[in-house]
């Protein structure tokens, strides 16, 4: 089996519009929750969200390009930029057809459906735009990514609601692990901060009207926030042969379905996901230094995963770390496992471990090291990165120190 | 309890837990009736619509909700002050 390694990184998200910029966020514990700024959001009583401000697309894109790609695409070729552009890669003859892009979306073009749903239903026009199709679809971004960067390998998008970034990333270590690509572009991105994508969340009633605190006694539910990240992942002989810098390497990964309720989390599902990237991984229980946890800020998910944690780590449960950086970023959904990649590269690369924040009180169904409140610096070898999504469908990482 | 809300009210509670309106008890408990988080989450919805009320309820913690769930009864009370307030 060949050896993976991550050789880019890129992404646009609550946090700021570059890994930089949310490495520096996530090391001071920042928060980049605000009040939505959004049409109707007067409307809603759900009225925060980890919205991508101060963002211009006309800064990047031109007026045609704006036509065709939604907002979920737009932040994806800004990460994949980003991300290619650190690799050094580029993609020519036999080197793009060894190379491909696989992405998460829970949503897609969400924003394109709510503006043109509105047209036709608000509006009573009987005319789209010719484009709504190709915009709104869900895999656009992949679509998009391939073509701007040359890849002619297999491309395709996975969406596994909230665990479809995790999942993504698990078929593209997999498909350079069998050998069958050399490169791949992978990641997630969702964009449903709009009317619609908002309201539907309401119906829910798991959102907080405040802040997302995540493991705290006092949390009050889930709070969405957008975005993209993206990563090229390699083949190790590939990276090395020609120099790269590694970021940090893949070693396991593992999905289970709970096959149980279409909401409740599981937490034999969750035991069973995260034991298995371990043994993927080849690695043991205490190996682990931190895991980065789905952690959503709801009743349901943070107690469920905090039992399932200790089922499989057993008394290494209270030495290890597990934060949850939604606080600061929001749950991204579809796009979420890959923005917390991030948390876990920075914990294996620069020795710091991304705070839970808000966090204000302890929960005893909750009793781990979540790395209240501020940054920490801790040497990690190896961490985990956990998704659970709605449905049942359970996908986990696991990552080791270049 | 004015008759048609505490009727109304059985009667999306009876249709969540597939039962006939008679057969709910004032003091059952939704565990006793078998509804499910899901089914709750239903259920208000079906108040709100069916009051044109706006029903304080969160879901990740339903025990810290001002909207008290802990019977049948309870709920009545709580739509018929809702409704209240809402003609007031």
């Amino acid at each position: 089996m060949k050896r993976v390694v991550i050789t880019g990184q890129g992404t646009i998200n609550a946090l700021g519009h570059s890994v930089p910029e949310t490495l520096a966020a996530f090391r001071e514990g920042r928060c980049g929750i605000s009040e939505l700024e959004i049409r109707d959001v007067e409307r809603l009583s759900i009225r925060i969200g980890g919205q991508v401000k101060g963002y211009e697309p006309e800064a990047h894109f031109n007026r045609q390009q704006i036509a065709l790609y939604d907002r979920f695409t737009q932040f994806t070729l800004l990460a994949a930029r980003e991300a290619i552009g650190q690799s050094g890669l580029s993609f020519q003859g036999e080197s793009a057809v060894r190379a491909g892009v696989v992405l998460g979306t829970a949503g897609g073009g969400v924003n394109t459906w709510d503006e043109n749903y509105r047209v036709v239903y608000e509006e009573r026009k009987n005319r789209v735009h010719p484009f709504v199709v190709p915009k709104l679809m869900n895999n656009a971004a992949a679509s998009h990514v391939s073509i701007q960067w040359n890849l002619k390998g297999p491309s395709f998008t996975v969406a596994t609601a909230c665990a479809s970034s995790n999942h993504a990333m698990g078929q593209a270590f997999h498909m350079i692990r069998s050998g069958m690509c050399d490169v791949m572009i992978t990641g997630g991105s969702e964009s449903m901060l709009c009317f619609g994508g908002v309201k539907a969340w309401e119906g829910l009633r798991v959102m907080s009207r405040d802040a997302c605190r995540p493991f705290s006694a006092n949390r009050s539910g889930m709070v969405q926030g957008e975005g993209a990240a993206v990563f090229v992942f390699e083949e190790y002989e590939h990276a090395r042969a020609r120099g790269a810098d590694i970021l940090a390497e893949v070693v396991g990964f593992a999905m289970t379905s709970d096959a149980s309720d279409i909401v409740m989390p599981s937490r034999q599902g969750a035991a069973r996901a995260m034991a298995g990237a371990l043994a993927d991984a080849r690695l043991s229980p205490e190996d682990i230094g931190y895991i980065n946890a789905h952690g959503t800020g709801t009743a349901a998910n943070d107690k469920t995963e905090c039992a399932a944690v200790a089922d499989v780590f057993g008394a290494h449960a209270d030495r290890l770390m597990i934060s949850s950086t939604k606080s600061m970023h929001g749950h991204l959904i579809g796009g979420t496992g890959a923005v917390e990649l991030l948390a876990c590269i920075m914990a294996l690369r620069e020795g710091v471990i991304a705070p839970t924040i808000g966090y204000e009180e302890p929960d005893p169904e909750c009793a781990l090291d979540v790395v209240p409140n501020e940054a920490r610096e801790a040497r990690v070898d190896a961490v985990i990165s956990n998704a659970f999504a709605f449905g049942g469908l359970n996908a986990v990482l696991a990552l080791r120190r270049a | 309890m004015s008759t048609s809300v505490k009727d109304k009210v059985i009667e999306i509670i009876a249709e969540q837990a597939v039962l006939e309106p008679q057969d709910i008890s004032l003091d059952a408990t939704l565990e006793d009736l078998g509804i499910d988080s899901l089914q709750l989450v239903e259920s208000i919805f079906a108040i709100e619509e069916a009051f044109d009320i706006q029903v304080p309820f969160n879901a990740n913690d339903p025990s810290a909700s001002e909207f008290d769930i802990s019977s049948v009864g309870a709920i009545v009370r709580a739509v018929e002050g809702l409704v209240a307030e809402q003609a007031a």
